[in-house]
């Protein structure tokens, strides 16, 4: 209990003083959480509304393989990823393996699936005539999407906070293709393996904190405009 | 009419929906400023038929034509889409203002702002929902959401309104004044209209013309008055509230009037029947007449029976009588003649109907 308490005040101390490594540690997690997410919205959500409204053969097979990715497990992925961007495998003329790079593809990989799922169940969810009456004051193919992602947008928002709270949290990937270098790749989550690995609870402790206090912050504030749109 | 084009044509329409088909129209033909009924029991393709002519349905065989040009459903039809407007059972408002809502339609089209302004105003004074215009779409009470689905419909200009039972979910006052009002937009701006309905009361007021289906086809297509007294068969008859059907057997013929024997009691009935004919008669239960005493002496009327009263069933302003007159029959009688008849089940009384209010179908 005291090693706790002790942890506690020495992190919060760390955090309080701006300590240039976590700062350091933790911007690049955001910046490598955030642009995977925003990779993954740019594919999911058009793979998603092609999913929930196209009508073709395997499409139920495809939306079942799209649910199982959403619980894709993130040391899979990061197998996987490796073995992609290996100096022999089928990426490696990229040369990006151990960089910031191959850890937005891996998390990117991983939430792309989230998103996709929930785009197709808030696209499903909406009024089955909706659609119908979209077309039915003239909408062309593309104002039909339009009109319809746009009414699942309040749906559409929990997707964003569920793809970015599965990759800002999840460390099996991150440290396989990235290989948690210092000063290079090193974020939130494989920072605190590594501490704890060290016995420094204290410093684990204050990346730990951050990383959570960062989850909360990005939901709470997609959640404060999900809920003001909310109908009441 | 029928020297004027068709506003819209229809030829051998087949529609299959979810693997079986649930449309087959030989011919259907709307023309301009016509305002249509189609009724019929739920599930027998009314709301199909009208996404068909909305072209939002994929066609398995058949041809639309508007102002004799063909039709391809679907997005290559954008243009067509755009000459119609369709309102659902179901509002179907965007989560927007009610005054973004009137105003899809409009905007889809690229209109600039100030006409768009114009005529969603107008639209929205139409409809009554001019004091809703800032107000979120998801705050509406269930009339108002149906005028702003109906106002956006209407926003368009289409030339031809489809409704498909727009005031269903509806309770009757609500209802009553969106029926008024939509009387009076469709009076006025002259649009061609088919509506799905259930109730008599709006084929009887918006309608000029009624089309009965039954199991994705077409049985019968006229004026309400037409329908109601000479339905084509019998599921036309009792959809109607023909309550009385009976089969009967041609016993003499005579000078266009003949007499049918129906459970061994002979009815007078105007026409011509061939004896030994199977026929199915139909009689309104209004045309029914009750009376304590025989009202041979004071009537022409030709079918009287004694009978006994079985059951009586008030029903708001009328109340209906079931008799045993040998066969059943119903009648339909105003509360006020209940209340001077004294009837109760039991008690021995005359019904009667006019030879001219029996209308007969051959059987088959």
């Amino acid at each position: 209990m005291e090693l706790f308490i002790e942890g506690i005040v020495k992190a919060w101390n760390l955090i309080v003083s701006l300590d240039a490594e976590v700062l350091a540690v933790t911007m690049l997690s955001l910046k490598i959480s955030c642009t995977a997410t925003l990779a993954s919205l740019f594919i999911g959500i058009p793979v998603g509304v092609i999913l929930a409204l196209s009508d073709f053969f395997g499409r139920r097979l495809a939306i079942s393989l799209v649910n199982t990715g959403m619980g894709l497990p993130p040391v899979v992925v990061g197998l996987f990823v490796t073995l992609f961007l290996w100096r022999n495998g089928p990426l490696g003329f990229l040369e990006i393996l151990y960089t910031p790079s191959a850890m937005i593809l891996a998390q990117a990989v991983i939430a792309t699936p989230i998103v996709t799922g929930i785009t197709v169940a808030s696209i499903q969810n909406l009024p089955a005539n909706l659609k119908l009456q979209i077309q039915a004051l003239g909408a062309t193919r593309l104002q039909t999407v339009w009109i319809l992602v746009r009414e699942a947008r309040l749906p559409l928002l929990a997707a964003v906070m569920a793809g970015f709270g599965g990759v800002i949290s999840e460390v099996g990937a991150s440290i396989m293709v990235g290989g948690n270098i210092k000063e290079q790749t090193r974020v939130l989550t494989t920072a605190t393996v590594m501490e704890t690995g060290k016995g420094n609870f204290d410093v684990a402790i204050a990346l730990s904190l951050i990383l959570m206090v960062l989850a909360f912050s990005v939901n709470y504030l997609l959640t404060v405009i999900q809920q003001r749109e909310r109908p009441r | 009419m029928s020297n004027i084009d068709p506003l819209l044509e229809i030829r051998d329409l087949s529609v299959v929906r979810g693997g079986s088909r649930v449309l087959q129209i030989p011919s259907f033909v709307l023309h301009s400023n016509e305002t249509v009924a189609l009724i019929g029991p739920n599930g027998t393709g009314k709301s199909s038929f009208l996404l068909a002519l909305a072209g939002l349905l994929p066609l398995e065989s058949g041809d639309i034509f508007f102002r004799q040009q063909p039709i391809v459903p679907g997005f290559a039809s954008t243009d067509y889409r755009r000459k119609l407007a369709m309102v659902f059972q179901e509002p179907l408002l965007f989560d927007t203002t009610v005054f973004d809502n009137v105003a899809v339609g409009l905007k889809l089209r690229h209109l600039g702002r100030r006409e768009i302004n114009e005529r969603v105003k107008s639209c929205m004074d139409r409809f009554r929902i001019t004091h809703l215009a800032d107000r979120s779409a998801r705050k509406l009470s269930g009339g108002e959401a149906q005028r702003t689905s109906l106002a956006r419909a209407f926003a368009t200009n289409p030339e031809i309104v489809l409704l498909d039972e727009p005031f269903v979910a509806l309770d009757p006052p609500t209802r009553q004044a969106l029926s008024d009002d939509l009387e009076m937009v469709l009076r006025e701006s002259g649009t061609t209209a088919i509506l799905t309905t259930h109730d008599q009361l709006d084929c009887l007021r918006l309608a000029d013309r009624v089309v009965v289906m039954q199991h994705g086809e077409i049985v019968q297509s006229g004026t309400t008055s037409s329908i109601n007294n000479h339905p084509a068969n019998e599921f036309v008859a009792t959809f109607v509230g023909m309550e009385n059907i009976f089969t009967g057997t041609v016993t003499d013929s005579d000078n266009g009037l003949f007499s049918v024997s129906v459970a061994g009691q002979i009815m007078e009935i105007m026409g011509d029947g061939a004896p030994q004919e199977s026929v199915v008669i139909c009689i309104r239960p209004e045309h029914v007449a009750i009376a304590l005493t025989n009202p041979e002496a004071k009537t022409s009327t030709r079918n009287i029976f004694p009978c006994t009263v079985v059951k009586i069933v008030q029903l708001g302003l009328f109340t209906k009588v079931y008799l045993d007159c040998g066969f059943s029959l119903v009648s339909s009688i105003t509360n006020q003649s209940l209340d001077n008849l004294l009837l109760k089940p039991g008690a021995q009384v005359f019904a009667s109907f006019k030879a001219t209010a029996v209308h007969v179908f051959r059987k088959g």
